[in-house]
């Protein structure tokens, strides 16, 4: 480190400009090591100085990112609780051997080698020597119980009694009644049951729009839900002299049953809990509202053709008696039209007999007044011979020529013989 | 993808290495577990043996055995130094080149050129490299003395794609032992340091100028006479006086008694380097004169004087060849199996001003196993290069990129005293930066920038005034010369730029010198990020 001296005028920037330096010479450098490559790169690559150092800082960053242990940032720093520092080593059994390891965080998840990590970690820290050493109390009782741990943990069979028992790890159920979002609640609650599973993989909690099938397996799962959850742990200590075999018997006993009483209160424990979680779970409520909105539907369904039929009977009822009204009106209307009209041909037959007895004597008899009484016999009997066309022909015929219409219908009544020549002997 | 090995070369011993995947450096051994294996073949009937088996040959079949042979590679026959393999097979022509001629099975004679020779000797490393990594190779960085010609370069990546091995690049041997040298203990600041590598039947030396991690050569020196080989000539010549005298029977009459003389005196040396005595005893050693007698180093050391100071010359030698001064050396690094002598190291103690570190076997400050050093280097650098594809390493061997400018005086700053203090010392390659934190600086400065003229010094102290009384000491005081004091010392040259700072709390001075040769400092302060910068 130097120090400069200090400024006396007032400069800020002084450049010699004519100021010769001396001459470089231009000769090889040694192409090896990596600064040589950096020098490659900056010369190939024009970067300048601040873009170089800026690449340079990236890829450091990477490759520290890939340095660091990641197992590393799990274990504690801090010891979880200090006043395991006081724990009886006596007691060995009561303190929380996780929080002596540093691994309050990772507990039942850590693995063998974390531990291992992690018991390093604690050893270099509270070993007694190191402790005298820096001037403490020559207190091992702290390093007694990370022994007492590392020995419990790396042991499998002592592992698995001891996490039965570890209920610092237990992660509570939400309060009844409280408002909480169901999926973030329980689903640390299930996560942390599920270690103590024989079976694994364990089906997850999943999320609000997990289908039904999932949640159904997820439940069907805990409902017969195999636990190797054991309570050793909490064992009293059995003698281990041989003098009182009876005592021990006893003890042993009693261990027996009080594992058996805990490990039942255990399983009515889980039993409830699930019970809750699935009548608390949002999805089954909302699975069991679209069941009974698909049956209403099924219901609906099913019905509709019974209902069509139906629909289509009335309909064609309903068009049967529209018809048979409309056909009534009708034949009623055709009715009276027939009679009016029959009434109206009568009028009009009786007018037009009228019309055609008159006609000889409005034309005057033709000349044979004397023979009116003939011809009006005889036309009287065309009239009432003719039929009602020949009737309305003759009568329209009549009003030009009285006689030749009377002589033309003759003629044609004798020709179809329904009346003899004899009697129509006039028109003849 | 198989790692890049690296192969270091030599005439007595070759060794490979690679980086394994711990990042570590894997000196390989071969399957006798030798990791400086001794660059010999021999031939026994159909049998080719390679290395320390090969080596033993040379007392019963030196005829067969081909030793000293990597120097003869592309050089022609008439430039070959032929006095090299006297003890092995004889050089004979070969198509204008150096050969040897061994007899194979039945009295067969083989020609072998000297590319061939090579081109198996390389096979046999190969091989065990590949046993010990398990992958096969197919691509190498080897290290080679700074005088190879272009022409033996060439022969070299010829005889390796011969045995499917791509040489993606050659390195001086200099510069390999000083990458692996720096890779295990950084220098902290620039320096220069001579790489001294004495190898079995020769020395090279070079000076090296190390500015912000990039080494430029400032000068090498070439002994193809001095050796292991002549440590152990000494030694040789020493027992052959001893066996005289004892037995009246001289053994330099017969080449198999010198043979054997030979290998045990080299056994010797080699364990002198570690303990202090070492017995000989060879059965038979001359007209059936058994031989047995003990050395110790003190002893070795006197026969070998001669010898040892001469490599003490040597490096002498190529400091003044680089023109520079002893005290403008930082350290000298050495490496060959012959930097094992601890007389070696405490000769250059002696030699060298105290500010000179010796980097050998013997000091903390260095790798215990100089004669790796090159093949180490060679795969650090292997390594390296695994992260370039080949177009950019075509480009980065580009003269254009590895010929650059180099400064030629320092410069510098004008500290508080007035005195000058060099940031970018001379024979800095440029375009270059450096920073320089102060930060302690607090209050107004002024930055003045110089080149400065560097010269030594030379104060003659006073004697010591005597104590009267201690008798005892005269011995050793009597004789005193007047001591002389070298000093290395800068004065102030031509002013470049001042640059005024007001109220620093704390600076940073960065000094970017660009490929043009334009200077730029700035000065930042670092809690104000205020800038002060002049250009030149």
């Amino acid at each position: 480190m130097i120090s400069l001296p200090p400024l006396t005028g007032d400069i800020s920037v002084s450049v010699n400009k004519s100021a010769q330096k001396t001459a470089p010479v231009r000769r090889p450098v040694e192409a090896v090591g990596r600064y040589f490559m950096h020098h490659a790169q900056r010369t190939l690559r024009n970067h300048t100085w601040s873009e170089f150092e800026k690449i340079q800082a990236s890829q450091n960053v990477k490759r520290v990112d890939e340095s660091v242990d990641p197992d590393e940032a799990l274990l504690d720093d801090e010891l979880a609780d200090e006043s395991l520092l006081e724990h009886d080593p006596r007691d060995w059994k009561t303190a929380d051997l996780y929080a002596a390891m540093g691994l309050s965080k990772l507990r039942y998840r850590a693995t063998d080698t974390q531990i291992v990590k992690a018991h390093r970690k604690q050893v270099l820290k509270h070993h007694p020597d190191k402790k005298s050493a820096s001037g403490g109390l020559e207190q091992d009782g702290f390093f007694k119980i990370i022994q007492k741990a590392y020995e419990v943990l790396t042991d499998s069979t002592k592992r698995a009694q001891y996490d039965s028992c570890d209920y610092n790890a237990e992660v509570p159920p939400p309060k009844k009644g409280s408002a909480y979002d169901f999926f973030e609640a329980w689903g640390p609650v299930f996560d942390s049951e599920a270690r103590f599973s024989k079976k694994k993989p364990v089906p997850g909690l999943g999320g609000p729009d997990a289908s039904k099938e999932d949640v159904e397996k997820f439940y069907n799962f805990w409902h017969r839900f195999d636990s190797w959850r054991t309570f050793e742990f909490a064992d009293e200590e059995v003698p281990d002299d041989s003098s009182n075999r009876d005592h021990k018997r006893y003890i042993e006993r009693k261990n027996k049953a009080a594992r058996d009483k805990k490990k039942t209160a255990d399983n009515s424990r889980l039993a409830k809990l699930i019970e809750r979680a699935s009548s608390e779970d949002p999805r089954i409520k909302s699975f069991k509202d679209n069941e009974k909105k698909e049956k209403e539907r099924k219901k609906w369904e099913r019905e509709a053709g019974a209902r069509a039929e139906a629909e289509a009977k009335a309909k064609a009822d309903a068009e049967a008696k529209a018809k048979a009204e409309t056909d009534a009106a009708a034949a009623a209307n055709a009715k009276v039209d027939k009679k009016k009209a029959k009434e109206a041909a009568k009028a009009a037959k009786k007018k037009n007999k009228r019309a055609v007895r008159s006609a000889p004597e409005a034309a005057g008899y033709f000349g044979d007044a004397d023979k009116s009484a003939t011809i009006d016999e005889q036309v009287g009997l065309i009239v009432d011979t003719v039929d009602d066309e020949q009737l309305v022909a003759l009568a329209e015929s009549i009003k030009a020529d009285a006689k030749a219409a009377l002589q033309e219908i003759a003629q044609k009544l004798v020709e179809s013989k329904k009346l003899p020549a004899s009697l129509l002997s006039y028109f003849a | 993808m198989s790692p890049i090995v690296g192969i270091a070369f030599g005439n007595t011993t070759s060794s490979i290495a690679y980086v394994n995947p711990k990042n570590d450096v894997d000196v390989i051994a071969n399957p006798d577990g030798e990791r400086t294996i001794p660059s010999v073949l021999s031939y026994v009937g159909e049998d080719e043996y390679h290395g320390g088996q090969a080596l033993q040959q040379i007392v019963r079949n030196p005829k067969n055995t081909i030793v000293n042979f990597r120097d003869f590679l592309g050089l022609s026959y008439s430039e070959c130094d032929l006095s090299k393999c006297t003890t092995g097979a004889p050089v004979v022509e070969i198509g204008g080149k150096a050969g040897f001629v061994v007899t194979r099975a039945d009295g067969r004679q083989e020609q072998l050129t000297v590319d061939e020779v090579v081109s198996r000797h390389l096979n046999q490393l190969k091989r065990a490299a590949e046993d010990y990594i398990g992958q096969e190779l197919s691509e190498t960085v080897i290290s080679v003395p700074t005088n190879f010609t272009d022409a033996q370069k060439d022969a070299l990546r010829a005889c390796a794609k011969k045995i499917g091995l791509n040489i993606i690049q050659l390195i001086n041997e200099p510069s390999a032992a000083l990458l692996a040298h720096t890779e295990a203990f950084p220098f902290k600041d620039d320096c220069n340091v001579v790489v001294a590598d004495f190898g079995g039947v020769r020395s090279d030396a070079a000076v090296i100028a190390i500015r912000n991690g990039i080494f430029t050569l400032l000068a090498t020196s070439h002994d193809s006479k001095l050796g292991g080989d002549s440590l152990d000539a000494e030694l040789v010549e020493f027992y052959a006086k001893d066996f005289e005298k004892k037995t009246k029977s001289n053994p330099r009459t017969n080449a198999k008694s010198m043979a054997k003389l030979r290998a045990n005196a080299e056994l010797t040396k080699k364990t002198l380097s570690n303990v202090t005595t070492a017995t000989i005893s060879i059965d038979s050693l001359a007209d059936g004169f058994d031989y047995h007698t003990s050395i110790n180093r003190l002893r070795y050391e006197l026969v070998a004087n001669k010898v040892l100071s001469k490599f003490a010359q040597f490096i002498e030698g190529v400091i003044a060849k680089a023109e520079l001064d002893p005290l403008d050396i930082n350290g000298v690094v050495l490496c060959g199996g012959s930097s094992f002598t601890p007389k070696l190291s405490s000769n250059l103690e002696y030699l060298l001003p105290e500010s000179v570190a010796i980097l050998g076997p013997q000091s903390k400050e260095a790798s215990n196993n100089p004669n790796e050093l090159l093949a180490c280097g060679a795969a650090l650098q292997a390594q390296l290069l695994s992260n370039y594809d080949a177009d950019e390493l075509a480009q980065a061997l580009e003269p254009v990129v590895i010929n650059t400018q180099h400064i030629k005086k320092a410069i510098g700053l004008v500290d508080a005293e007035g005195n000058f203090v060099p940031v970018l010392l001379p024979e800095t390659s440029f375009p270059v930066k450096k920073n320089l934190t102060l930060k302690n600086a607090k209050g107004d400065f002024l930055v003045g920038v110089y080149e400065g003229d560097h010269h030594i010094k030379e104060t003659v102290a006073e004697p010591a005034a005597k104590e009267a009384d201690d008798d005892e000491s005269d011995w050793s005081d009597e004789d005193d010369e007047p001591e002389i004091l070298r000093e290395k010392l800068y004065t102030l040259g031509t002013k470049l730029m001042e640059l005024g700072v007001k109220g620093a709390q704390g600076l940073e001075i960065s000094f970017n010198l660009n490929g043009a040769g334009a200077l730029r400092v700035t000065a930042r302060d670092l809690k104000t990020g205020q800038i002060v910068k002049g250009d030149l």
